[in-house]
């Protein structure tokens, strides 16, 4: 009597908590909304087969509990009631894995018209390159990094001169314009997660990993890295800022490029 | 309704059953400490995983300190608590839960449940053992080695495992680390041949391969796929060897280590996530299929009902083995592997949801219209249940890749692991040895200080981790030191962080009762008798408790029916076991 | 990861051939026994030790299996260039091949109970695989003459590996083949006899094999296999 109560209210308890936690998703600044969405569904399918396992097994500790001159059933098997069951099942995951995959093929997929920025990980800090006033982003290689060209751009490339370089300081993005995000690496694995834009990826060292999304909201957001890359994992922060096109622009024009930065010889402060 | 065929004083000739030589020892040496006897071989890998999962587990609670109450205690800087979360999650899984299940219930169990008087390989089961002990001895050495143990996580990811920006990375911790876990496949893959072949070919006449418990089931299913994913770890293992000692890039790309270029470079770490997930994802179902199986007997016994749908459930179990070799991927969704595998495994990961639900509605089933004893290996199994459910059910958010990618790499998936793989396991590990302990030591354990354990244990844990798939959501990290000052975390989260670390500490406290009443009963437990639980399996027909060395006296047993004959209409007692040819009992003691 | 696919996946048939014939689809609840229709033993009337070498051999396979996969995919790296292989270990390859045949014969004379033979052919099986050893060693050492080091490039450090543990499991066979040779001069039972030259024999025929695939793989000769391969899964 006692168990099965517990275990209704441990069900209650975990229903409450669902509905009245504080903690819950951080407000979404992306397209991803269907990452959400699929995620919804998931809480409920599962929601729904959590409370009735438990009740079920709540309801069976109070008929079934031993009794004196109780005796149980016997009943080896039930062909049908286990098909049915496995089919209940088998449907429940196809319509948790369909949206899921539906979605999936989006993410994969970047539009045409999507801008590239390319994001740096190093130990312990994030940069950023934007491809400058020719669209497109120079070869880089960890081999070409030195103390005066720390994200590695390969000089003799003409398409890097223009690019813009951030050594350290925040990335800006344009409101609304689908972008996809280049990642790269110069050391171990880090992870660029923003949790608002949901979307994330591992930069593995030695290639060029991606992913790609839409900011739908202005405001200012915290980078986390997302892939234990030693002791000063949690210490790798950054800041995205989403801004509004001239905002955007009035700041890219203050940013340093790749010429200028190798003219002066040395690292250039970013201006914000 | 079910057809049994009494067979009237059908008993056969014990001579005539085939026996095998039986190794005996002579000295005090070879009985107790070098024995080849699978049951004192059993205790020996039971102590050394409990005392090892003891330091885990105080491991955890420093871990758990730094989080509820950042910066509190200034020995547990960065690099230790990174060396404590590898250390706890290394020993836990492998050195813990897998040789616990295998090396310890496995080697006990196998040989009673199918009438064999040992196992087949008796000298290598007990080389097996004395690996085991040499490569936690050579773990443990990384506490004392030069610059500690390694903290580059369980999962040693490359590049950073081998940088001075990780503990160990450039010292021995890393070298101490790789050499315990070779140690360990070559030890366990001894033992692993005696279990398999003991189940093939040391069966006693009668015990049919469906004639065999569900545990036997269990465990033999996981044996068979850890001797086939091990070698994966034993491979990266040697190729992450060779990278340190001998400078190779089978897994080092091109690196700039703190402003260093790094030589010679070309590897790829993506290759040491193939080879480790490989093993990483059977070798969680290598701890969970021997849960299952004995779980199922937990509560046959205890409700003494029949396990429902036995059949499904082996086959549930062999499909479950086979497809945790195809899913390992998802383990990499965000690891910038080829996009399009996302689509394959994130479609299998959810398929083997199927025979894995179908074995809890098995179980629940059993229940039905049983006749439920509340004994604590029922409380135990019922409390596996609730978690399992919680902990396999948020797999599926993880294993559908898109809904994975936020989620990947935050405490979702610790709160996940650790339910469906911690909590749940071990729940039935202690139900296994609340209900064995009386086959083992002849005693029963104490039975208040047992439901103080569990009840804290399991609201406990629930405690823990329930909340903490919360955290997950709201985007904190796994694997930070410290969250520190962030733009978008509510400062609520640091209270539920300092929560979850009393109620840690607290369940902590519960296991060192449990500890306690582990010896305590060994000494003033209630006398148990041969059958306390008047169970149908064989293990618990032998002529002495604990049985003897050779288990089954002059002759061995003979089958004559499958392990769950409870409550059969017609017999007189609710239960019938496995040797016993008719529905009534013989008439004079035990059955020949 | 496709090698190691390839290889579970022959794996998973014999499996399944094994477990069809097990009866996995019977009813137990409703076939309580007669004694009489018991079976005199369960399990094959192979010999356990058998069972187990066959199992231990699944397992060998498979570590040779992901080390294939784990060359082939480090293959595509772009700092890979193929090094050569040494003259001497088409030598040693012989050799190896030798010491098969040579336990082959031992397999057989046992059987006839030609103890006198059985014990020269294991002898002779027992230094074809000292030879192939010693000739594995000197073949490093040419290698490390002509410059080619472990840490060079992947193929080198690949190249060592490979043949390393090649090599342990040979040394791990000559153990297990040492002793079933002075079991042969102590007089054992012929039956004891023939099972451990059965075991070494199969276990040498299996090392044989793994060292012809390996070869293969590292001569080159393999590669147009496996850009195949490689072309029909992509």
């Amino acid at each position: 009597m006692a168990v099965a109560l517990i275990l209704v209210l441990l069900v209650i308890a975990s229903v409450a908590f669902h509905l009245l936690s504080p903690w819950w998703w951080t407000p979404i600044a992306s397209n991803w909304q269907y990452i959400d969405n699929t995620t919804s569904i998931t809480f409920w399918i599962t929601g729904v087969v959590f409370v009735a396992v438990v009740c079920f097994v709540a309801y069976c500790l109070l008929r079934y509990r031993h009794r004196p001159g109780s005796r149980a059933a016997y009943e080896p098997e039930n062909r049908r009631l286990e098909m049915w069951l496995a089919g209940g099942t088998a449907l429940g995951v196809a319509a948790m894995l369909t949206p899921g995959l539906v979605v999936w093929k989006q993410f994969i997929t970047v539009p045409r018209d999507a801008s590239e920025i390319e994001v740096v990980g190093q130990q312990w800090q994030w940069s950023f390159r934007l491809p400058g006033a020719d669209g497109r982003l120079g070869r880089a290689d960890t081999r070409a990094v030195s103390a005066d060209n720390p994200l590695g751009v390969i000089k003799t490339d003409p398409a890097s001169l223009d690019d813009v370089v951030i050594n350290g300081g925040d990335l800006h993005l344009p409101v609304g314009k689908p972008v996809r995000v280049l990642l790269r690496s110069i050391d171990v694995l880090h992870d660029f997660f923003v949790p608002e834009f949901r979307a994330k990826m591992d930069m593995i060292p030695g290639s060029v990993t991606y992913f790609w999304f839409t900011p739908t909201r202005t405001g200012t957001f915290e980078i986390l890295c997302a892939e234990l890359c030693g002791v000063g994992h949690p210490q790798m922060r950054g800041t995205v800022v989403v801004e509004d096109e001239d905002a955007y622009r009035t700041w890219l024009q203050q940013q340093p490029t790749f010429a200028q930065m190798m003219a002066s010889g040395e690292q250039v402060q970013p201006a914000n | 309704m079910v057809d049994i065929r009494a067979g009237a004083g059908d008993m056969i000739n014990p001579a005539e059953v085939e026996d095998v030589e039986l190794y005996h020892p002579h000295s005090w040496w070879t009985k107790y400490v070098f024995s080849q006897d699978a049951k004192v071989i059993a205790i020996q890998y039971a102590s050394t995983a409990i005392a090892i999962g003891v330091v885990a587990m105080v491991l955890s609670w420093l871990m758990r300190l730094q989080l509820g109450f950042p910066g509190s205690f200034s020995f547990i800087d960065p690099e230790h608590y990174y060396q404590f979360i590898t250390m706890h999650g290394m020993i836990m899984v492998i050195y813990l839960l897998t040789a616990l299940f295998l090396g310890g219930f496995g080697n006990y169990l196998i040989p009673l449940m199918v009438g064999a008087r040992d196992m087949v390989f008796p000298y290598a089961n007990m080389l097996s053992y004395w690996l085991y002990l040499l490569a936690v001895l050579v773990l443990v050495a990384g506490f004392f080695a030069p610059g500690g143990p390694t903290g580059a996580g369980w999962t040693l990811y490359p590049p950073q495992v081998l940088l001075s920006g990780t503990p160990g990375g450039r010292d021995w911790g890393i070298i101490l680390m790789l050499s315990s876990l070779i140690l360990f496949i070559v030890g366990f893959t001894m033992g692993g041949l005696n279990y398999v072949v003991t189940v093939l070919q040391g069966r006693t006449r009668g015990m049919t391969l469906m004639r065999m418990p569900l545990t036997v089931w269990g465990i033999f299913t996981a044996t068979v796929m850890a001797l086939l994913a091990f070698p994966a770890l034993f491979v990266a293992c040697v190729m992450l060897l060779f990278d340190r000692l001998l400078g190779t890039s089978f897994f080092m790309p091109a690196i700039v280590e703190m402003g260093e270029q790094l030589k010679p470079g070309g590897g790829s770490p993506i290759l040491f996530q193939h080879l480790f997930w490989f093993f990483g994802h059977p070798e969680v179902y290598i701890v969970a299929l021997p849960a299952f199986g004995i779980v199922s007997d937990l509560i046959s016994t205890h409700a003494r009902k029949n396990i429902f749908g036995y059949r499904m459930m082996v086959w549930a179990i062999l499909i479950i083995g086979a497809l945790s070799f195809v899913v390992w991927a998802h383990h990499m969704y965000v690891s910038g592997m080829n996009p399009n595998f996302g689509f394959f495994f994130a479609t299998t990961t959810l398929i083997i949801a199927v025979p894995t639900a179908i074995k809890v509605y098995n179980w629940i089933l059993t229940l039905w219209r049983g006749d439920i004893h509340l004994t604590l290996p029922m409380l135990f199994a019922l409390a596996f249940i609730v978690t399992f459910v919680n902990g396999g059910l948020t797999g599926l958010f993880l294993g559908n890749v898109v809904v994975d990618v936020p989620l990947s790499d935050t405490m979702f998936v610790v709160a996940h692991f650790h339910m469906v793989m911690g909590v749940a396991p071990l729940l039935v590990i202690f139900g296994a040895i609340h209900h064995w302990y009386p086959k083992v030591t002849g005693r029963m354990l104490d039975e208040t200080i047992g439901k103080i354990h569990f009840w804290v244990t399991f609201l406990g844990t629930y405690a823990i981790f329930f909340p903490m798939h919360y955290l997950g959501l709201v985007g904190v990290p796994r694997r930070y030191y410290e969250l520190g000052e962030t733009v978008f975390i509510p400062p609520s989260v640091h209270t539920l962080n300092e929560f979850i670390t009393v109620a840690a500490l607290i369940v902590g406290a519960a296991q060192v009762l449990f500890l306690f009443s582990l010896v305590w009963s060994l000494f003033r437990g209630r006398p148990a008798g041969g059958n306390p639980w008047r169970a149908t399996t064989l293990e618990w027909q032998t002529p002495q408790t604990p049985p003897a060395h050779g288990n089954w006296g002059r002759d061995l047993p003979i089958v004559y029916r499958w392990p769950y004959d409870y409550s059969v209409p017609g017999a007189p007692e609710d239960f019938i076991p496995q040797n016993q040819p008719s529905l009534e009992p013989p008439m004079h003691g035990a059955v020949a | 990861m496709i090698a190691i696919l390839v290889f579970m996946a022959v794996l998973a048939v014999i499996i399944s051939w094994w477990a069809a014939q097990q009866r996995l689809t019977s009813k137990p609840w409703l076939e309580t026994g007669h004694i009489g229709d018991l079976p005199p033993r369960q399990g094959s009337p192979v010999a356990a030790a058998k069972v187990g070498l066959g199992i231990f051999l699944a397992v060998v396979g498979a570590l040779f299996a992901l080390l294939i996969s784990a060359y082939l995919t480090r293959m595509e790296g772009a700092d890979w260039w193929a090094i050569p292989i040494p003259r001497l270990l088409w030598v040693n390859t012989a050799v190896l091949a030798g010491g098969s045949l040579a336990l082959q014969r031992a397999k057989t004379e046992v059987r006839r109970g030609h103890i006198e033979a059985t014990r020269l052919f294991l002898l002779m099986g027992l230094t074809a695989g000292v030879l192939f050893l010693g000739g594995q060693i000197v073949a490093w050492r040419q290698l490390v003459a002509a410059g080619y080091v472990v840490a060079d490039n992947p193929s080198n450090s690949f190249f060592y590996m490979i043949t390393g543990l090649h090599g342990l499991h040979i040394l791990g066979g000559l153990a297990a083949l040492g002793r079933t040779t002075s079991r042969a001069f102590s007089g054992v039972r012929r039956e004891r006899l023939s099972l451990s030259v059965d075991l070494c024999a199969v276990y040498w025929h299996f090392m044989l094999a793994v060292w012809l695939v390996l070869f293969a793989l590292l001569t080159g000769w393999a590669n147009q296999f496996a850009g195949l391969c490689r072309a029909l899964i992509t």
